[in-house]
């Protein structure tokens, strides 16, 4: 029996055994846990595998040798899909998998029921379907890898973005808390973010606070001055704050100089812009009249 | 000098780079060093470890918590089968770099550490090892 031959045989068998392989299928699947953790319904996952054993049966009868071969093609695709939302929805590999490999057992029960096939063709069907179920297995395995990886990529961009936000904190004034590591995909995030902000407000300070920031080595200093250069060549002055002791000493031996204003605060920082903007921060005279706090607002006001 | 506990890493990528300091920072810590000697060693680490990958073609690190005596501290190792370097003395010199960095690197991984040596043979690789005592 050629494998053409041995294909349609089993394309056969699928489809005069349909009544029984599916609720055997779907059984083995609900004890394998598939419905437990209630991301999908019973209806969902027999509509599903119902499906898919429509699909399976006419690229069998097609002829379908390998799975690489374009009989498959729907069988394909729409397994790539089911792994995708799986990996969405937050199923383990091994969730999504058994998805194909519960099916051999329903098969092989089938194949086994069947009176029509020699000891001889019988082992070769066996082996066919055996070695189909595991391609179509593998396939699962990719596309689900291949989607969280997707996740994954997106997830650092969001965070990429999220994690450098641009704040007005004053007319003119801008800061930028940095939050964990300067690298290089970043730190052009960054920049361009904060050179966008200091043009649209016409920024004449940006304060750059690097409390977050764990490490500053030799890149990220790097980084950090072309940054205060390329703002400079927008018409705003850069303040760095958020200098930690340990990163201070760090810096010095490493032997980079930051020809910045540097702070140790983003409140001292501010303070400076503010005082460089003209302008200046002083208590208000409390409703009951004569308390220290007055007293400490009119002492600011003559100095 | 016995050694409490050995770690390696391969640095073949900038996560591998983060993930040097990370494993510098834990060890640091296993080792006692203070907050800014751990800074110290980690900005050291960082260093070198992107030299490592951006000059030598990748490589490896091996993490050591080491005693002597009573005395505990933190060695790191790094090595490469890239190209070498020719002239140790220009690479070590501040403001140098054949590349677009600062050419601070080696220079400040020394000052940043207690102890410091490197060896290159061209052609064959770069060997770098730093330690940080526990003050
Ligand atoms: N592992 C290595 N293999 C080959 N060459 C190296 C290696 N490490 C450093 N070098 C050479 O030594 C030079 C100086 O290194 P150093 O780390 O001091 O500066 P940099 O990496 O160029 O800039 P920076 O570290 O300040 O960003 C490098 O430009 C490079 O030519
Ligand atoms: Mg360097």
């Amino acid at each position: 029996m050629a494998a053409n031959e041995t294909t349609n045989a089993l394309a056969e068998l699928v489809r005069d055994n349909e009544k029984e392989i599916l609720p055997e299928w779907l059984e083995l699947q609900k004890r394998a846990g598939s419905l437990q953790t209630g991301r999908i319904t019973e209806a969902e996952l027999s509509q599903q595998s119902a499906e898919f054993l429509h699909l399976l049966r006419s690229g069998l009868a097609q002829g379908g040798g390998e799975v690489a071969s374009s009989a498959y093609a729907p069988a394909r695709e729409f397994l790539s899909n089911l792994s995708r939302s799986r990996a969405l929805q937050g199923f383990s590999p091994t969730e999504t998998a058994t998805f194909v490999f519960s099916l051999k057992q329903p098969l092989f029960n089938s194949l086994n029921r069947d009176r029509r096939l020699a000891p001889a063709e019988l082992a070769r069907a066996t082996w066919a379907f055996s070695i189909l179920l595991d391609e179509l297995g593998l396939l699962t395995f990719e596309s689900f890898q291949k989607s969280r990886e997707e996740v994954i990529l997106r997830q650092q961009r969001e965070i990429t973005e999220l994690s450098t936000p641009v704040v007005k904190l004053w007319d003119g004034i801008l800061a930028l808390p940095v939050i964990g590591t300067l690298d290089s995909e970043r730190t052009q995030v960054v920049m361009e973010n904060l050179l966008q902000h200091v043009v649209d407000d016409s920024a004449e300070i940006a304060i750059i606070d690097i409390t977050g920031v764990p490490t500053v080595d030799t890149l990220t200093a790097q980084h950090l001055l072309k940054t205060v250069s390329a703002a400079r060549l927008m018409g705003a002055d850069c303040i760095i704050s958020g200098i930690r002791p340990q990163i201070a000493q760090t810096i010095v031996h490493l032997g980079v100089e930051l020809n910045v204003i540097s702070k140790a605060t983003l409140a001292d920082a501010f303070a400076v812009a503010l005082r460089r903007t003209n302008r200046a921060v002083t208590k208000v005279k409390s409703a009951n009249g004569e308390d220290a706090k007055a007293k400490v607002a009119s002492a600011e006001k003559g100095e | 000098m016995p050694t409490t506990r050995t770690d390696r890493l391969d640095i073949r990528s900038s996560d591998d780079v983060v993930k040097v300091r990370q494993q510098t920072r834990t060890m640091a810590v296993e080792a006692g060093l203070s907050l800014v000697d751990q800074t110290k060693i980690i900005t050291a680490a960082s260093e070198l470890a992107r030299n490592t990958l951006d000059y030598g073609g990748g490589g490896e690190i091996c993490l050591e918590v080491i005693h002597d005596g009573s005395r505990r501290g933190l060695r790191l190792t790094f090595e490469d089968r890239g190209p070498g370097i020719a002239d140790l003395a220009q690479a070590m010199r501040d403001g140098f770099t054949t590349g677009s960095g600062l050419g601070l690197g080696l220079g400040g991984a020394k000052r940043l550490s207690n102890e410091f040596s490197i060896e290159s043979k061209l052609g064959i690789g770069t060997k770098v090892t730093i330690a940080r005592w526990k003050a």
